[in-house]
């Protein structure tokens, strides 16, 4: 059964339309650490991806594809990669639905473009940036 | 929150890691996360709900300074 509806599907699609190149999801699962969520994420990224042809699906398995979960610094499942002409830093942890299911549209959209939504002000802020920036958004479906 | 992957486009320096708290109960304890969204920001800056971009660029810098 789908997990997305055919309404749903739709109103992706013509977010997709704004798409500007290849993005690639990289999934990571771990059957044994949370199998039915690993499961639903796939799912739904698949489904998500079965919607532009510029998207690409990669499954890793966290246990297994140790050197590239280390490389992403992935070290929960399940977890997403948005990748777009390289690897921007985006990160989802958990199944991305409800709110964040925009939030994974959005995601996608702007790493295709790879230009981001974003004052003057705060792009030369962040060009200027000397060290790391790590940052958490915890949120829920609803 | 998609300022937090926005700002991850505009710099390598930034990376933006979307958690579903329900999903990582032990990561929301750890975190003190008592409502969503919360932003936390290199395990020193936090704050909870949608704030204006001037503001979460600020706690960006905010937490930078005090690395």
């Amino acid at each position: 059964m789908p997990i997305l509806t055919e309404r749903d599907q739709a109103a992706v699609r013509k977010e997709f339309e704004r798409i500007a190149g290849g993005v690639k999801l990289v999934v990571f699962s771990q059957e044994l650490a949370a199998a039915d969520l690993c499961r639903q994420n796939e799912q739904l990224v698949r489904e998500v991806a079965a919607l532009s042809a510029q998207i690409t699906v990669e499954v890793l398995n966290l246990a297994i594809d140790r050197e590239r979960a280390e490389t992403y610094g992935i070290d929960q499942v399940p977890a997403i990669v948005v990748e777009g002409a390289r690897d921007y830093g985006i990160r989802f942890y958990g199944v991305p639905l409800g709110y964040e299911f925009s939030n994974l549209i959005d995601a996608i959209i702007v790493a295709s473009t790879g230009a981001p939504a974003l004052s003057e002000d705060t792009l030369a802020s962040l060009r200027a940036l000397a060290s790391d920036v790590d940052i958490k958004v915890f949120s829920t479906p609803t | 929150m998609r300022l937090a992957q926005h700002m991850s486009v505009a710099s390598d320096r930034v990376r933006s890691t979307v958690i579903e708290a329900t999903e990582f109960p032990e990561l929301s304890r750890a975190y003190h996360v008592m409502g969503v969204p919360k932003v936390v920001i290199n395990d020193r800056v936090q704050f909870e709900g949608a704030v204006p971009e001037r503001d979460f660029l600020g706690a960006v810098l905010q937490a930078v300074e005090t690395s």
